[in-house]
């Protein structure tokens, strides 16, 4: 039998409360069969970073409702390859206008960004998706 | 008031006739399967003098002005005023939201209402380095007496009311604003406005706490006490509802935590051995109206008269004020879409009107761009004209409470304070509000509550229209704010320059002082009011604080 | 040597992250990768903190944390909550208590779902402590939810256990299982601000009386782990039992035990394995389900037939 989970850490960086899309996102994955290590509220970046390596997970899901992501996923993915774990997927959910979310994405700090009105199967699909069969984890 | 149920034979006849039409009407097929409000409640097809059978006048509506006050709480509601158009705003530096608030009262907005960046908000000066990349960004940046005394610069503050959106630092940064108000000359006494300081719902949904429950709870009821004495104008604690809302709660759960939550603070203040007729009050709420529009109206209904039995019942209030709930309302930013954003606009006036229907004392109407960022001028412009076309042009105001009476409405109302009472009981079960706070009850409840909501959307069952049904596809085409990165750097300048100048001795002095206050037991503000005029920072009282208090962490609940 | 656990034994934090992912997946070389840890474990002294849902056990390792690494000493925490049978999916919550340590050098966080287990530890909870002691921390903290079956699991793990209870709920002890009064080493009694805690102490020691042990009797510890109240007491008596147990030589015996069980265990999925392999190879196991579902044989019989076939009878 495989063993093998997608582990994804849900984190709220920074020091906005809005915790609604995390946890509803956090419980979905959950019951899309994932693993989610969740870290709670007011985090830093070092601590996602050092979370990350510690559980050894294949996501970084970041929410992000205070406008403050123009600061903290670019440091984020800075820390997460000062690490070595460049290959690990960004995923960014929150308020993030078009021409940021293009920028983030651009500059290889996130590899996906979801807005309010995304549905949660859209989550789902994409995170499957990008660990297919031959993904080695 | 005769009601026409009473004549058992009339009832009987209509209640045949009821059935006939059920019975014909249920032949025809129905768009959908089951018909619910937006918080899942089943809706009937037809409601009928049966469905309201029981209600009394008298003790359930009663007039305009007087108790149960279901109908309002003043006797001539928007006929004599009409409620506060408050505007919820602030960003950037103080220098930017001055020119701001300058602006919203030009175009006729009649109070203030001060949002405030999220270091502010958890109590950490614009230098700490938990507050990078986040100054200025969701709302005004204040760190000091300086600050408050830039943000208000030619607005005195006995001219308009301000509403403070702040909670953990509740105690600190009112204390500015009277430092200021002393400042501009102006006594306490003549000061109105309100401080959010609702610490409760922050543990149960909007999660900005700082110290835990107990020395929380301690700094809300000193600041009761000072207010009795000192500042008899101003609102303690607007009771929120709304983050409980946003969090993802149902209608009948904002109701049911808010005023468990209000309760709460009651008790305290009675515990504490306030006269309840002395602080009640200053009690006001703070709701949100979200997109159902019958339901919203029979939540503020419901409230009200909830609010006063209860006072009356079980807290044995006497004067009318502590029995009357106050309330502001804010659009419900949840129902908000990133997609076609323009289609916010009309959401927006749907729940203004709802709030306007249900009696509210004051009202924030969105703006259509606050999915994506804070609001431009522009479209805090739409947001504000949208009050003034239901308040001026629509004829809603002119008449009290114009609902009344509809059976839907008033049997509505009825199932919800049913509804909340049963809450109220489990909650009592658990041990009352904190006890329930500690084992992830509300928590749990809200967490449930916003999956199926999620799940909902998802599965197309719950439209929402431009993002799960009728997409066009269009990507954004709208102007927002942008946030000056440069105010961070200029903040953190301006506090460089403060920490230089002021004296240090002083605010090293108070700091202790007020330190030691808080490891015994007297009152903080007059400590706390003693740091601020000398120009402690707002994160250094919080951080001194924190020493005594210690601080909180969340509940793993999903 | 394998090349992470070659940078596992350097102190490389990635390579024991990795490990342990790699032992949780059953990669195909897992058995290898533990052969090579072996011989660099036995070093770690093993805690395991079981509780009921909501009992404070995160906050209570939280507080634990500090006292311990006062004393400059090292930790790894395992936390492991349950994986839900209807999705396979997880949701590990504790580290939310912890994460004030995240970025503590000496101490290594890792969540884990039950993954199908049936008990509240990890099937690979034992392997992950392998790796957790191989990589040099000195005390290893697992925290499992106490549900049924984990209690035992929990024993045959730790050096020490203790069994953390709270007043609330009006639960008295004596409702609890038996079971949980047979494995604790130290009882805690946390949030013991709230009413009943008395009842709770009391009823414990009612029941430690009748149980009269008279080379450990485990104390019961009042804690109130949101206030930091009670931890130096807690340290105080983990270090009391462990001395204890080196002592007494129960160290050695409970690890004779865990060694003797971990034998058995092997022998029996070496066995096991060998046997299907041979069985998958010569015999058509389909054909005779079907004679065993319309009844044409008996599965008896067949279990029989079978290793008859293959010489192992």
């Amino acid at each position: 039998m495989d063993r093998r989970k997608i582990r994804v850490l849900v984190a709220k960086p920074g020091l906005d409360g809005h915790d609604r899309g995390a946890r509803v996102v956090a419980r979905a994955l959950r019951d899309a069969g994932m693993e989610i290590v969740y870290t709670g509220l007011h985090q830093t970046a070092e601590q996602i970073a050092e979370t990350a390596l510690q559980e050894d997970v294949d996501v970084v899901g970041l929410s992000i409702l205070s406008g403050a992501h123009l600061t903290l996923v670019p440091r984020i993915k800075a820390l997460l390859r000062e690490k070595g774990l460049g290959d690990i997927l960004v995923v960014v959910g929150g308020i993030i206008p078009e021409e940021d979310a293009a920028e983030l994405l651009k500059r290889g700090d996130a590899d996906r960004i979801f807005i309010p009105g995304d549905s949660l199967d859209s989550i789902i699909e994409y995170l499957r998706g990008s660990f297919s069969s031959n993904h080695t984890l | 008031m005769n009601n026409p149920m009473d004549d058992k034979k009339k009832r009987g006849s209509l209640a045949a006739r009821l059935k006939k039409w059920q019975d014909k009407k249920n032949v025809l097929t129905e768009r959908k399967s089951s018909f619910e409000t937006v918080s899942g409640r089943p809706v009937q097809d037809l409601y009928t003098l049966i469905d309201i059978e029981n209600l009394e006048y008298e003790k359930e509506l009663g007039f305009p002005g007087e108790y149960p006050y279901t109908r309002g709480v003043q006797a001539n509601m928007y006929r004599g005023r009409l409620w506060t158009m408050r505007q919820f705003s602030g960003y950037g530096d103080a220098f930017d939201s001055n020119r701001r608030y300058r602006y919203l009262l030009e175009q006729g907005q009649t109070g203030l209402s001060v949002a405030f960046d999220m270091p502010t908000i958890m109590g950490f000066d614009s230098d700490h380095e938990r507050a990078s990349g986040e100054v200025g960004r969701c709302g005004v940046a204040v760190d000091s007496l300086a600050d408050m005394e830039v943000l208000f610069d030619g607005i005195s503050l006995d001219k308009v009311t301000t509403s403070m959106t702040i909670n953990g630092p509740a105690a600190v940064i009112w204390c500015m604003y009277l430092a200021n108000a002393e400042k501009q000359g102006i006594g306490f006494e003549q000061l109105g406005g309100t401080i959010q300081n609702d610490i409760l719902k922050e543990y149960i949904a909007q999660k900005s706490w700082i110290f835990p429950p107990e020395p929380s709870m301690r700094l809300i009821t000193d600041i009761f006490a000072f207010a009795e004495d000192h500042v008899p104008r101003w609102n303690t604690v607007s009771i929120s509802g709304y983050h409980i809302r946003e969090a993802g709660s149902t209608a009948v759960q904002e109701l049911a935590f808010t005023l468990a939550d209000g309760f709460a603070y009651v008790e305290a203040g009675i515990n504490a051995g306030l006269n309840v007729d002395r602080f009640a009050p200053r009690l006001s709420f703070f709701f949100n109206s979200h997109i159902d529009f019958f339901e919203e109206i029979c939540k503020y209904r419901a409230a009200r008269r909830i609010w006063a039995r209860r006072m009356k019942e079980q807290y044995g209030a006497r004067d009318p004020h502590s029995l009357k709930m106050r309330f502001h309302t804010q659009t419900a930013g949840c129902s908000l879409a990133a997609r076609e954003p323009e289609n916010n606009i009309m959401r927006t006036t749907i729940e203004a009107l709802a709030a306007v229907l249900g009696g509210t004392q004051s009202l924030h109407t969105n703006s259509m761009d606050e999915v994506l960022a804070l609001p431009t001028e522009k479209s805090a412009k739409i947001a504000l004209r949208t009050q003034q076309v239901i308040a001026h042009e629509s004829g809603v105001a002119d008449t009290i409470d114009p609902l009344a009476g509809s059976y839907f409405i008033e049997r509505m109302t009825d199932q919800m304070e049913a509804e909340a009472e049963e809450y109220f009981r489990r909650i009592e079960e658990l041990g009352g509000v904190l006890s329930a706070i500690d084992c992830g009850f509300f928590q749990q409840e809200i967490a449930d509550a916003a999956y199926r909501y999620q799940k909902a959307i998802d599965s197309g069952e719950r439209i929402v229209v431009g993002v799960n049904r009728f997409t066009s596809g269009e990507s954004l085409q709208i102007e927002l704010l942008k946030i000056d990165p440069e105010v961070e750097e200029k903040q953190f300048r301006r506090l460089q320059k403060l920490k230089e100048t002021r004296d240090n001795e002083a605010v090293s002095t108070r700091l202790t002082e007020l330190k030691k206050t808080a490891r015994g037991g007297d009152n903080l503000i007059p400590k706390i009011l003693d740091a601020v005029r000398v120009y402690a920072t707002e994160g250094e009282i919080v951080a001194a604080l924190k020493e005594i208090f210690g601080v909180y962490r969340e509940k793993p609940l999903f | 040597m394998d090349q992470l656990v070659k940078e596992l034994l350097q102190g490389n934090r990635r390579a024991a992250a990795r490990l342990i992912s790699n032992i949780e997946n059953d990669v195909p070389e897992k058995r290898a990768l533990l052969q090579e840890v072996f011989p660099h474990t036995g070093n770690a002294y093993v805690i395991g903190i079981t509780g009921a849902p909501g009992s404070g056990k995160s906050s209570l390792v939280d507080c634990l944390l500090k006292k311990i690494r006062r004393d400059g000493l090292t930790v790894g925490i395992i936390a492991v909550d349950p994986t839900s049978p209807f999705s396979g999916g997880a949701i590990l919550g504790d580290r939310i208590r912890m994460q004030d340590h995240a970025l503590d050098e000496g101490i290594f966080i890792r969540s884990m779902g039950t993954r199908g287990s049936l008990g509240g530890l990890s099937r690979s909870t034992r392997e992950a402590i392998q790796v957790l002691d191989a990589f040099g921390k000195d005390i290893i903290l697992v925290e499992t939810v106490g549900v049924g079956q984990s209690e035992v699991d929990i024993v045959k793990t730790a050096d020490t256990t203790v069994v953390v209870l709270t007043p609330a709920g009006g639960d008295s002890v004596q409702t609890l299982k038996a079971g949980i009064m047979e494995i604790a080493d130290i009882f805690v009694v946390n949030k013991a601000d709230l009413s009943g805690a008395e009842r709770t102490i009391t009823e414990i020691n009612i029941m430690l009386d009748m149980k009269n042990e008279t080379q450990w009797r485990p104390p019961v510890v009042r804690t109130i782990s949101v206030q930091n109240e009670g931890m130096d007491e807690l340290w105080q008596e983990l270090r009391n039992h462990k001395h204890f147990m080196k002592e007494s030589e129960k160290l050695l015996e409970v690890r004779k035990e865990r060694v003797r069980r971990e034998l058995t265990e092997q022998v029996e999925y070496l066995v096991k394995n060998k046997i299907w392999e041979q069985v998958r190879e010569g015999i058509e196991i389909e054909t005779l389900v079907d004679r065993i579902v319309h009844r044409r044989l008996d599965p008896y019989s067949a279990a029989a037939e079978l290793l008859e076939e293959i010489d192992f009878l």
